[in-house]
């Protein structure tokens, strides 16, 4: 069973998922990150795929993308780091980035190696659903890997409820109308967004992202749905650490204390 | 029709839109209604009446005779660079500011290379009383000073791209990343025939005056409408597309699109994007770029800043593909060389990225049986079915 539904199952609400950006802040960081994430309580880990020019993501994830990139990071490698991630990781992974990559590397081969990986999903910001209907839905589907959709504040009902149909995991709902890491807190225009979404009682899960770094704006989106997404503050955590297993402890346990006390 | 683009916006195998989720709603606007926008009378009337007031067209189609004679052959040179602000790219931002007042938004923002489209979607702002923001690459700003000082007084915003090679792509994904942010109020001018459908399709269109006008010139000063070659430079390729457009379906009218080589093709530092690229993704568009075999896109490298571009428009790339085109690729050096030869035998000064178009000439072995008239024939022709009024005619 692929661990995305797994979890989904397992759990209903304040669902954690991570981004961070392979190579980032060393080449040989990916896999300890993802292990402390794991320990430290993360639900789900997204890994990022750099590239040089990331168009959704603002000067946070941009400089790491690029220092990834610098560092040697390349997506042949990231798969080679992920060889045995199975034997230490048992929560969902999600390989998130840009598509061109993905194509020069191969569809085909790239779907393939990440289900034998063990890989659950993908999120590619500039693959459109249409394009991901029209030519790659069969190719994920054939590896059991699920495909997530974003959508915004501008993304019409009728449109949020033809991604839910299309959609067979999670669906990201990204938090205002911004690249990452541009604005911080949740207003309540955000929150009467978040509740709209909730309303159209979707078929799948939603987690939000976008403007997500602490307790306080996890507890909001939380309130909404399922769960939610940190991406630029914790490459800002990893991009000042100079422990990785004390720090990223520290704020994942900082981000999730309250649930840790109501929950169990 | 068999080089236009198709109902799901793609040339071939090129095209499409490739576009975060975030940019969906006003990409899907502007392809839902572009077209009926273009195709009212009201904006047709308003879009002519400026283009020929305010932009100056028709340009001239000049018969450059010392040129001919150089080449033995007979060389027109369409006067794009006496629309006003000095090259075509002011087409298209009428056109699209019109279309941006359509659809109700307030402001503009565009990326700009060699800052002439910076220039041009400045001075519509103005005329149209439109906020202007243009990104540059910090580095295209150094090279190109005289025209942020320009948009700089036609009040618009200048701001710097300081990522990658600090050029044109690096603008281009900034303006992107304004517009993620700016999503209601903003139109976002897209200068060339890149990024996601429809704006290939739709800058190509405004464009299109180019060879529309090449069309009804040649009819009235030589007699005949189509010429054997149409050659011209391609960063994007918007000015190649204008330049192309009514002439691609007629297969006897040979294509020449000419690519900036930089220091050699081969040098690695280069923006010929058809020899060097292959099928990607950028800015929106499956297209041919320049990129490592990771797929990271690679920093091109051109005298030209409006040539300094690891893409190329996907109809281009069709163009190629199918090979409808020829495509040169002229270095820094050469084009240099066919700018000031240029200048001294007709007195015109060509920017340097239509000074590698000239270069092309060096290369393409023109055949003089090729050329059906003699300058001097042309001339005579031109002579006795000029249309204005001259001293001393009683016409």
């Amino acid at each position: 069973m692929n661990r995305l539904d797994e979890v989904f199952q397992q759990k209903k609400a304040n669902i954690l998922s991570v981004y961070f950006t392979a190579g980032f802040p060393g080449l040989t960081d990916t896999i300890p990150i993802m292990t402390h994430l794991q320990d430290a309580g993360a639900d789900i880990i997204e890994v990022g795929i750099p590239y040089s020019d990331p168009v959704a993501d603002g000067p946070t994830i941009q400089e790491s993308n690029q220092a990834a990139l610098k560092n040697g990071m390349n997506l042949r490698l990231l798969l080679q780091q992920l060889k045995d991630v199975r034997k230490q990781i048992n929560i969902p992974i999600v390989l998130m980035g840009y598509f061109n990559p993905v194509m020069q590397y191969g569809i085909e081969r790239f779907c393939q190696e990440c289900h034998e990986l063990g890989v659950d999903g993908f999120i590619f910001p500039d693959l459109p659903m249409q394009m991901y209907l029209d030519e790659f839905k069969e190719a994920f589907e054939k590896h059991g890997l699920h495909n997530i959709f974003l959508i915004t504040p501008q993304t019409s009902d009728e449109r949020v409820r033809a991604i839910d149909k299309n959609s067979d995991s999670f669906i990201y709902v990204v938090s205002s109308a911004s690249i990452t890491g541009a604005k911080t807190g949740i207003s309540s225009e955000q929150e009467a967004y978040f509740q709209r979404i909730c309303d159209l009682k979707l078929k799948n899960p939603t987690l939000i992202g976008f403007g997500i770094s602490n307790q306080e704006t996890f507890e909001k989106a939380c309130k909404t749905a399922h769960g939610a997404i940190i991406g630029s503050a914790f490459i800002k955590v990893l991009e000042h650490s100079k422990d990785l297993k004390t720090d990223i402890h520290n704020y994942i346990r900082s981000v999730k204390k309250a649930h840790e006390n109501i929950i169990h | 029709m068999e080089y236009n683009v198709n109902d799901k916006g793609f040339y071939g195998k090129f095209g499409g839109a490739y576009i975060p989720e975030m940019l969906y709603p006003n990409v899907a606007e502007l392809r839902d209604t572009y077209l009926e926008i273009i195709q009212e009378t009201a904006f047709q009337e308003q879009f002519y009446y400026l283009l020929k007031h305010y932009v100056g067209r028709p340009t001239p189609l000049y018969l450059a005779e010392r040129l001919s004679e150089k080449y033995k052959a007979q060389i027109y040179l369409k006067r794009e660079d006496l629309c006003h602000t000095g090259a075509h790219k002011i087409n298209n931002t009428i056109g699209q500011i019109l279309v941006a007042r359509k659809l109700g938004k307030k402001s503009i923002i565009a990326e700009t290379g060699a800052g002439q489209h910076g220039v041009a979607t400045a001075t519509v702002c103005a005329l149209m009383g439109m906020d202007c923001i243009i990104y540059m690459g910090s580095h295209d700003m150094e090279r190109q000073k005289p025209n942020v000082e320009r948009m700089k007084i036609l009040g618009a915003t200048v701001i710097p791209a300081t990522s990658g090679s600090k050029t044109l792509k690096d603008a281009t994904n900034e303006a992107m990343r304004h517009w993620i942010n700016h999503p209601q109020e903003t139109h976002y001018i897209i200068g060339s025939v890149v990024g996601p459908h429809p704006y290939p399709a739709m800058v190509a269109l405004f464009q299109s005056v180019i060879s529309d006008e090449i069309k009804m010139q040649l009819q009235q000063q030589i007699g005949r409408e189509n010429p054997d070659y149409i050659i011209a430079c391609v960063g994007g390729g918007s000015n190649a597309a204008g330049a192309f457009y009514h002439f691609m379906d007629n297969k006897d009218v040979k294509l020449v699109a000419v690519e900036a080589a930089g220091k050699g093709v081969n040098s690695g530092q280069s923006a010929a994007t058809t020899a060097l690229g292959t099928m990607g993704i950028l800015h929106g568009s499956r297209t041919l770029l320049m990129q490592t075999e990771d797929g990271q896109v690679t920093e091109p490298y051109s005298i030209s800043a409006g040539l300094d571009y690891p893409g190329i428009g996907p109809l281009h790339a069709h163009l190629f593909d199918t090979k409808r085109a020829t495509f040169y690729a002229v270095t820094d050096e050469n084009a240099m060389k066919a700018g000031i030869a240029l200048s001294r035998l007709e007195g015109i000064i060509p920017a340097i990225e239509t000074a590698h178009a000239l270069a092309a000439l060096d290369e393409m072995q023109l055949q003089p049986h090729e050329s059906r008239y003699s300058p001097q024939q042309a001339r005579r022709y031109y002579s006795s079915n000029r249309d204005c009024p001259r001293p001393g005619c009683t016409r």
